[in-house]
């Protein structure tokens, strides 16, 4: 590993970047673009290394690594730190950011024609925000950047939007700072509980708090999450903010930002706060469930290609978050692989949505019909895309979901996975019927009939996610094996404390394999630490009633669970 | 040679990729057509050479596994990308190679100037490949791939002619209802790894591993939810009922797709699979009592519809569907053996028939082109008389039609049988056992008639082409002849490595090849039958009885056929003028689709658009729009207060300390 600050020089880079552009005539279009693109290049290639040196031989195995830890600022009793790392869980979703934020810009070239500038200065500043968010190991510069992240985003949809884009914006705008304001009076609290120091979430991780402060903080951690997830009911922002956003906005809206939600709940609401996290597992598990439904019924009846894709959203980060809260090896995998499927395949499907739109300034499904014969190549890409989004295996989508499914079907959440297994039909039933309306049939509508096929550029723009489809439906294990084991740091966290928090209180222990609530009692009081499927916990578990086998630890590290 | 069994569901993946990137810029059919056919040859090479090495080796040592590469691993669970070769994988192998090839090379010759000729070329090839995998995959998600691969390549190929509305329902329809069977597919996959892992700490998808902890499976309500989930599975990808109405819709592709798809391979995936799983199925009498009740129930009622319908193509998929239900009546009363040989004699005799079917449509479209006629090619009251100007196909034809009626001698005779007589004589669903074999009975007689309704309608009688569109009426080019030809002799023969043993005694000790063959499969579920001393009905006497009754049947149903649509044919009109209810309901298959309509599409999609405009747009948005009305509102008022006169917020604080001194005060 290398002694260069690597992940100070990948956030600012895009930063280094936006002020150059400052410099560049506005009216330049094509050194701005060349610019904003070869930044975020270049980012991307930087942010290469954190792959090969993760989990190198010497390092922390599944902890938190390319650290940097520099006192900050110190005003009164508070005290912030900049500090630095990543693991296996946000190692990818950086490698996201940077891989897509190429792409995004690659999109704009034409579609974007006026204030090109700031268009990119936007877009450079939001990859900042991005990046820092998943590298923050400080709560408040976590904060910091997760504000960042909102600005550009609101201008991005207000300024170059739709027709209907202040409205979606101003409601963007304040969906998502409600969730954030409770977050950080949330975290100043949690501040004070600690007694002082730093914001360091490490730090915040030995804390055993009480139950009722636990709720509370939970509480405001967890709904500023869910609405950037987001999850049922608080979902109703985002069909307005894709729809109005234009196309890069959107490709970055689903691809990352909304997996900050999810990241936000794996990194902070669930370890910090385990009690409380498994108090409300069954509320966030229904919530997760009918999310799934709801919008996959809600998707099928669109007539908006785009609102059609923002509800898919919705039902993907169902399944992301039911996994996550499974709370096991392949549930909580399967949630963070389905983040990153969620981000190429939806981020692909919004490319194609822009595609469409910058021919026909239209995104109805019935202004379309018979687009297969006109345009072959995108037909092409088009059928991949749709079907890695329906998760037909041997696509990425596949491995993620069946992850999942697996994971909550063993874990305690066993009927809400039964529920959400029934979301692979619905899916298939939006998307295909949506594909069949505007790709088959007769090419009726005359002004389709002079619609040119992809460019060189635009078949450019798809390959690497195409190939991504592929790739990671395929041979998905290099990211499930450097994910697994700071995975299980996560699941060990979240119940080893519940376990601490747990002996001292007079909370009566349930014996393993008795189910209580679904979702809550496999946590129980099964020492965290064994093996799954111990033959003692075997025996006792009857073939109904078996929640406490949990597949626990990795089989390349066992036990790794004593580490806290 | 086991090492190269890779290279099985390879070769027409890399055919597949090359016409698909390359196909356009190729263009010379023979190429595009000579790769894709090559690399199913090519496979089929493989697989007879792994079926002789395989034959080489004593029973029980007749089981190979190759793993390529580990796909995931997470935590307990793990599915390779891996390969068993058995008899059974073996079988299908050969099936979906062998008739694969034949099918591609017909194409080559029924596909000849069509527009997208390598993307159906490219299609095909992809279906080969899932199928591939489908069969020889050694663990269930690998299973899965192939399974939900064969459905994506089915959809593409319904949907190949993609302009007409038609077609791309079906192939929409085709996916959804196989989609739902996946559900149930899944749901078992979980179940079953899940109790095992628990209850024994055997975490495994692989069936090798699996096959052999068999006897961790404890008979119960948990193995019985296994099973019928999987055979949820098995309903939506081999059209049973309740998920059987996709497969007459997906005719609507190319009559090869009709005839290597939705007959000859992919449809009995679920066959394949419960025999895969037999030593599950086994341990559940209930799943077992379903699977024979669904399969026998499916056989009648498919067989019903299709006495009635005109189009050519749907009497073939309706007898499908019924031949498919026999399958499962034979898996569901413990005769896997039997289930598995009526798969390969049905692949060899529908696929015929649908491929002769292709011919005749071919020429037929060819002859009504001529004449600019808009009458449909594919509809029987247009036909008749073929035999005199095709001879080959209807050679061809007859010959299947007769294996398919049960007449002796021929390939579905002697698994139809076999399967009857077990339906009567197995020893698990006792009281049930007549019905079950009485349901099978009538089937096979309307399979009779409604096959030699078929024939007669098509070939025989006088023709009702006009002059000129029969005068352009031509027999078919050798490469859709010759695959015929090769077909009608498997249906022909074919049934003779499978001679029931009481036949194989009278013929001078012939024994049953293909029961010896695939033993070692069934062994473990053989065994348990045993040890559970479970005895179902031993008399020589009863299946001759048996035997000769279906015989008589399927003549009565031929016969029938014969004098009502050749010696009378004012017969069946003056018949249906009789009971216009009843021909009306089996004419439009029992109102099954818009039954389905009224009960779950519309709801859903009424569903979808409540929740959207109902509770999206009206309560959430409501709620968040209101709560800005709701701030607007008080900020309009509170707007007031913000005079910018420094004496009235100067008298406000006086006000506010007056009142703060006076709550302190009287406090």
């Amino acid at each position: 590993m290398s002694q260069l600050p690597l992940l100070s020089i990948l956030t600012f880079t895009p930063l280094i970047g936006a002020i150059l552009l400052l410099f560049v005539n506005k009216n330049s279009h094509g050194v701005l673009r060349t610019i904003a693109m070869a930044v975020t290049v270049v980012t991307f290639i930087l942010s290469l290394p954190l792959i090969t040196g993760y989990n190198a031989p010497g390092t922390d195995i599944g902890g938190f690594q390319f650290l940097e830890n520099i006192p900050w600022i110190a005003a009164g009793p508070f005290q912030m730190s900049y500090h630095l790392g990543i693991d296996g869980i946000s190692l990818w979703l950086v490698i996201l950011t940077t891989f897509i934020m190429p792409i995004a810009i690659l999109s704009t070239y034409t579609a974007v024609e006026e204030k090109v500038k700031e268009y990119m200065i936007c877009l450079l500043l939001l990859e900042v925000g991005m990046i820092g968010t998943f590298i923050s190991l400080d709560l408040f510069l976590f904060y910091i950047f997760w504000e960042i992240m909102l600005i550009p985003m609101y201008f991005m949809i207000g300024i170059w939007g739709g027709k209907n884009r202040i409205y979606a914006a101003v409601k963007f705008f304040i969906y998502t700072a409600v969730g954030s304001l409770l977050m950080l009076v949330a975290l100043i609290a949690l501040y004070f509980k600690a007694g002082g120091g730093d914001f360091s979430i490490l730090r915040f991780y030995e804390l055993h708090l009480d139950p009722a402060t636990q709720m509370w903080m939970f509480l405001a951690f967890a709904l500023a999450f869910a609405i950037k997830v987001p999850m049922f009911p608080l979902h109703t922002w985002l069909p307005d903010a894709h729809t109005e956003a234009p196309t890069a906005g959107s490709v970055i809206l689903a691809a990352v930002m909304l997996k900050c939600g999810t990241y936000g709940y794996v990194r902070f609401a669930m370890p910090l706060f385990p009690e409380a996290n498994a108090q409300f597992t069954p509320l966030i598990a229904t919530l997760s469930v009918i999310g799934i439904i709801y919008a996959s019924l809600v998707a099928m009846m669109q007539q908006d290609v785009k609102k059609l894709v923002a509800y898919s959203s919705v039902a993907h980060l169902g399944f992301v978050m039911l996994g996550v809260y499974a709370l096991n090896q392949q549930g909580v995998t399967g949630g963070m692989l389905q983040m990153l499927n969620h981000g190429v395949s939806t981020g692909a499907l919004f490319l194609i949505v822009g595609f469409i739109y910058e021919r026909r300034h239209t995104r109805l499904i019935s202004d379309f019909g018979g687009l297969a014969k006109q345009m072959p190549v995108f037909a092409t890409m088009f059928m991949i895309v749709t079907f890695s989004s329906i998760g037909l295996p041997g696509t990425n989508g596949f491995v993620g979901e069946f992850l999942v499914l697996l994971g909550s079907f063993e874990s305690g959440l066993r009927w809400y996975a039964i529920i959400a297994t029934s979301g692979v039909i619905l899916s298939a039933v939006y998307m295909l019927w949506m594909f069949q309306r505007v790709m088959f049939g007769e090419l009726k509508n005359p002004k389709n009939q002079n619609l040119k096929d992809l460019n060189a550029r635009e078949v450019a723009i798809m390959l690497p996610l195409i190939f991504l489809i592929f790739f990671l439906g395929i041979y998905p294990r290099p990211i499930i094996d450097s994910m697994a084991p700071s995975i299980d740091k996560m699941i060990a966290q979240t119940k080893v404390q519940k376990q601490v928090a747990q002996l001292p209180g007079a909370v009566p222990a349930l014996p393993p394999g008795h189910m209580a609530v679904p979702g809550m009692s496999e946590a129980g009081a099964a020492p965290a630490g064994m093996p799954a499927g111990h033959p003692a916990v075997g025996a006792e578990a009857a073939p109904a009633a078996a929640p406490a086998g949990l597949p626990e630890g990795h089989p390349a590290i066992p036990a790794n669970h004593e580490a806290k | 040679m086991f090492d190269l069994v890779w290279l099985i569901p390879l070769c027409p993946l890399i055919g597949s990729v090359i016409n698909g990137l390359l196909g356009k810029k190729i263009k010379n059919e023979t190429v595009i057509g000579g790769i894709a056919a090559g690399s199913v040859f090519a496979s089929f090479m493989v697989a007879c050479g792994i079926l002789f090495q395989l034959l080489s080796l004593p029973g029980e040592e007749r089981v190979f596994q190759k793993t390529i590469f580990t796909w995931i691993q997470s935590g307990n669970f793990k599915a390779d990308i891996g390969f068993l070769i058995d008899p059974l994988s073996a079988t299908m192998l050969m099936i979906v190679t062998g008739i694969g090839f034949l099918i591609h090379l017909y194409s080559i010759g029924y596909m000849h100037g069509e527009e997208g000729f390598y993307r159906y070329f490219c299609y095909l090839n992809l279906f080969t490949f899932s199928m591939l995998c489908l069969v020889s995959g050694n663990n269930l998600l690998l299973m899965f791939i192939g399974w939900e691969g064969v459905g994506l390549c089915s959809y593409l190929l319904i949907g190949y002619y993609f302009h007409k509305k038609s077609a791309g329902d079906a192939g929409k329809k085709a996916f959804v209802m196989n989609r739902v069977g996946d559900f149930g597919f899944l749901l078992g996959l979980f179940t079953l790894f899940w109790y095992l892992g628990v209850n024994h700490n055997v975490w495994t998808i692989n069936f090798v591993e699996l096959a052999k902890n068999a006897d961790l499976l404890v008979p119960g309500a948990v193995v019985t939810t296994i099973c019928l989930c999987f055979f949820l599975g098995a309903t939506g990808k081999s059209a049973q009922i309740p998920l059987y109405t996709w497969l007459p819709d997906a005719m609507e592709g190319p009559t090869p797709v009709s005839a290597l798809i939705h007959a000859a391979t992919m449809v009995t995936a679920g066959v394949y699979m419960i025999a895969r799983m037999n030593f599950i199925y086994i341990k559940s009498p209930t799943a077992l009592l379903v699977v024979a009740c669904v399969g026998a129930a499916t056989a009648l009622f498919a067989a019903t519809i299709g006495t009635a319908q005109n189009d050519i193509k749907r009497v073939l998929a309706y007898s499908t569907v019924s031949q498919l239900g026999y399958m499962f009546l034979a898996m569901g009363v413990g005769a896997f053996t039997a289930g598995v040989f009526h798969l390969m004699t049905h692949a060899f005799f529908k696929a015929c028939l649908f491929l002769g079917s292709g011919s005749v449509i071919h020429a037929m479209h060819h002859a009504l082109h001529h004449e600019h006629s808009e009458a449909d090619p594919q509809d029987m009251r247009n036909m008749g008389g073929l035999y005199k100007k095709m001879p080959v196909t209807f050679g061809t034809f007859f010959i299947a039609t007769l294996a398919i009626a049960g007449v002796p001698g021929l390939a579905g005779f002697f698994s139809k049988d076999e399967i009857l007589w077990q339906a009567f004589a197995n020893p698990h669903h006792h009281d049930v056992n007549y019905a079950l074999w009485a349901a099978g009975a009538i089937a096979a007689g309307l399979t009779a008639f409604y096959m030699f309704r078929l024939v007669c309608m098509t070939f025989f009688g006088k023709t009702r082409l006009s002059e000129k569109a029969w005068h352009h009426l031509h027999e078919s080019p050798w490469v859709i002849t010759v695959p015929l030809v090769c077909l009608a002799t498997l249906s022909l023969v074919g049934g003779w490595i499978g001679v029931p043993k009481i036949l194989g005694e009278v013929l001078g000790d012939m024994p049953n090849y293909f029961e010896h063959w695939l033993e070692p499969v069934f062994a473990y579920s053989t065994q348990y039958m045993i040890a559970h001393g479970a005895h179902g009905v031993h008399s020589v006497a009863l299946e001759w009885g048996l035997m000769g009754t279906s015989v008589v049947i399927a003549f009565a149903g031929i016969g029938l056929a014969f004098a009502l649509y050749v010696i009378a044919p004012s017969i069946p009109e003056k018949f249906t003028s009789m009971v216009p209810a009843l021909h009306r309901a089996v004419y439009n298959k029992w109102y099954i689709d818009e039954i389905y309509d009224f009960v779950f599409v519309n709801p859903c999609k009424a569903l979808g658009n409540f929740l959207w405009k109902g509770f999206d747009v009206v309560v959430v948005d409501g709620i968040v729009n209101g709560i800005a009305a709701v701030v607007r509102g008080f900020s309009g008022i509170l707007r007031y207060v913000q005079t910018g006169f420094v004496h009235n917020y100067a008298f406000s604080m006086v006000l506010g300390v007056v009142l703060i001194v006076a709550v302190y005060l009287f406090r």
